[in-house]
């Protein structure tokens, strides 16, 4: 049993629960990964909503497939063909749903808190699936799931988050959770992409990715938001990729052991280059395929058993 | 929570071995040998019970049948009332298509358990037979299921608890009955 009701953020859970997630979502590596049949019935008769009110691709069907793979019943609904559109407040929209009995909300939206409010219009369990520039929960323990299965622990690693820091529900989640779990943080940003506060969780930072790229043993590349790009918060493109990018000059100078990350979409040839997000190091798919494991590993420990 | 004491040792160690020697010739007896039989033990008890078995087929008949471990957490039907804390992973290393499996666990109770095991299996293929070994049945069954093999029945009340003790999770091999005794007044 995990020690919180909803998966809203990271920094409410403990190392118990984070540690129970990633172990849930190894045991279910089998089953998804080698076995002929890849679903179990475990939360058969049950039922989730995802109310995506943002656009999203990769998390909406890494969710739905997770939820296929534990034999829930699962409806999707996006913010262009639900009545949000239409005028219809998000507690109205809440209630409707949960008036068809529903037992999980699992929301995307694009305004930070919106999780929160939604635990309180219903009684299901809600997952956070991104909000804003507030959380992004899953996403992190899908990158604690890949990196462990590289290391075969946390603690002790040096993980080196690298991009628009400031405005990322990714950086907003990993950290804590990566911090929680005994790894050593170093946020690596231009200053207009820094998250602000210095003591921020306890993580280093830095503008400087040269100074700490051959001391991690995980560089974490996030995506430059480009729609964010004109507000001038970087000078252009080019300059970026050449100052933050992860090259393959950059690439050699890793630990032998390193491993990259990144949450996708990428841009390729910006924050990462085209050779280097196919290299040996890169671990970009699995982490894809950690997202089903773990989503189905959060939606099993908050939907099973309430005594 | 409910607590117990122990009534009585009802099986100890020579009694447990000749029992898994004599399921293992009943075994080998009903399959006419061992080419096409494989283990599954449910765990945990019945893991270390199926390598029991397995290791007194290997000494009648010079091979050792293959061993798989089932999980069967995520096909219980109470998976609303409650979820085990630990769930260690299934690993089924062999094709079951048309092979006699015999799945074991250490106590034969409700029948919960088998029918959550035998959907499991299924999920991992068509088995020419699944046949079931227990150490103990200790009858009150909720569903019809029954054992093929059995090492002791002990008819029990439901107000006892019978635990299969095996190396290495405990420190002796031996079954004990215990039981439930009322605590007036505490609150569960």
């Amino acid at each position: 049993m995990l020690s919180v009701k909803h998966l809203i953020d990271t920094y409410s859970l403990t190392a118990d629960d984070i540690t129970q997630i990633l172990d849930t979502a190894k045991s279910f590596d089998p089953i998804v990964n080698a076995r002929t049949i890849k679903k179990v019935p475990a939360l058969r008769g049950r039922t989730i909503v995802n109310l995506f009110l943002e656009p999203s691709t990769r998390t909406l069907k890494s969710f739905e497939l997770a939820e296929k793979r534990l034999s829930a019943d699962s409806i999707s609904m996006g913010g262009s063909t639900s009545s949000v559109v239409k005028g219809e407040s998000l507690a109205d929209t809440i209630q409707t749903i949960d008036a068809m009995n529903v037992d999980m909300f699992v929301v995307r939206a694009r305004l930070a808190g919106t999780p929160q409010v939604i635990t309180q219009n219903t009684d299901a369990i809600v997952i956070n699936g991104g909000d804003g520039k507030h959380q992004h929960p899953t996403q992190a323990m899908l990158d604690l799931y890949t990196i462990r299965e590289h290391f075969g622990h946390l603690d002790g690693l040096k993980v080196a988050i690298v991009g628009d820091l400031a405005h990322s529900r990714v950086c907003g989640s990993l950290a804590p959770a990566l911090k929680t779990m005994g790894a050593d943080v170093t946020l690596v940003a231009p200053p207009t992409f820094q998250v602000g506060d210095p003591t921020w969780f306890g993580c280093n930072q830095t503008n400087h990715l040269d100074d700490v790229i051959e001391d991690m043993d995980v560089v974490y590349m996030l995506r430059v938001q480009l729609e964010r790009m004109e507000g001038a918060a970087i000078p252009s493109r080019r300059e970026y990729n050449r100052l933050y990018g992860l090259s393959l000059e950059r690439e050699a100078r890793m630990k032998p052991n390193a491993i990259i990350c990144h949450p996708g979409p990428m841009n390729r040839g910006m924050e990462i280059d085209a050779e280097v997000a196919d290299c040996a190091r890169s671990r970009i798919l699995d982490q894809v395929n950690a997202g089903v494991l773990t989503r189905m590993a959060e939606m099993y420990l908050l939907l099973g058993g309430e005594e | 929570m409910d607590s117990y004491k122990l009534k009585a040792t009802i099986m100890d160690e020579a009694a447990m071995k000749r029992a898994v020697t004599r399921i293992a010739h009943e075994i080998l007896e009903r399959n006419e040998g061992s080419s096409n039989i494989a283990l599954v033990g449910i765990v945990t008890r019945g893991v270390h019970l199926a390598r029991m078995i397995a290791d007194e087929i290997e000494k009648i008949e010079g091979s050792k049948p293959p061993i798989g471990t089932l999980d069967i957490s995520f096909y219980r039907d109470d998976v609303m009332r409650h979820i085990a804390p630990v769930i260690h992973a299934t690993n089924i290393p062999f094709d079951i298509d048309r092979i006699d499996i015999v799945l074991v666990d250490d106590v034969l109770y409700t029948g919960r358990t088998i029918r959550a095991a035998l959907d499991a299996l299924m999920d991992y293929g068509r088995p020419k037979t699944v046949q079931l070994a227990v150490m103990v049945d200790r009858g009150h069954r909720e569903l019809p299921i029954r054992a093929d093999y059995v090492g002791k029945n002990v008819p029990s009340s439901r107000e006892e608890d019978v635990r299969v003790r095996i190396v290495p999770i405990d420190d002796c091999n031996i079954v004990e009955i215990w039981e439930k005794t009322t605590t007036e007044g505490s609150e569960a």
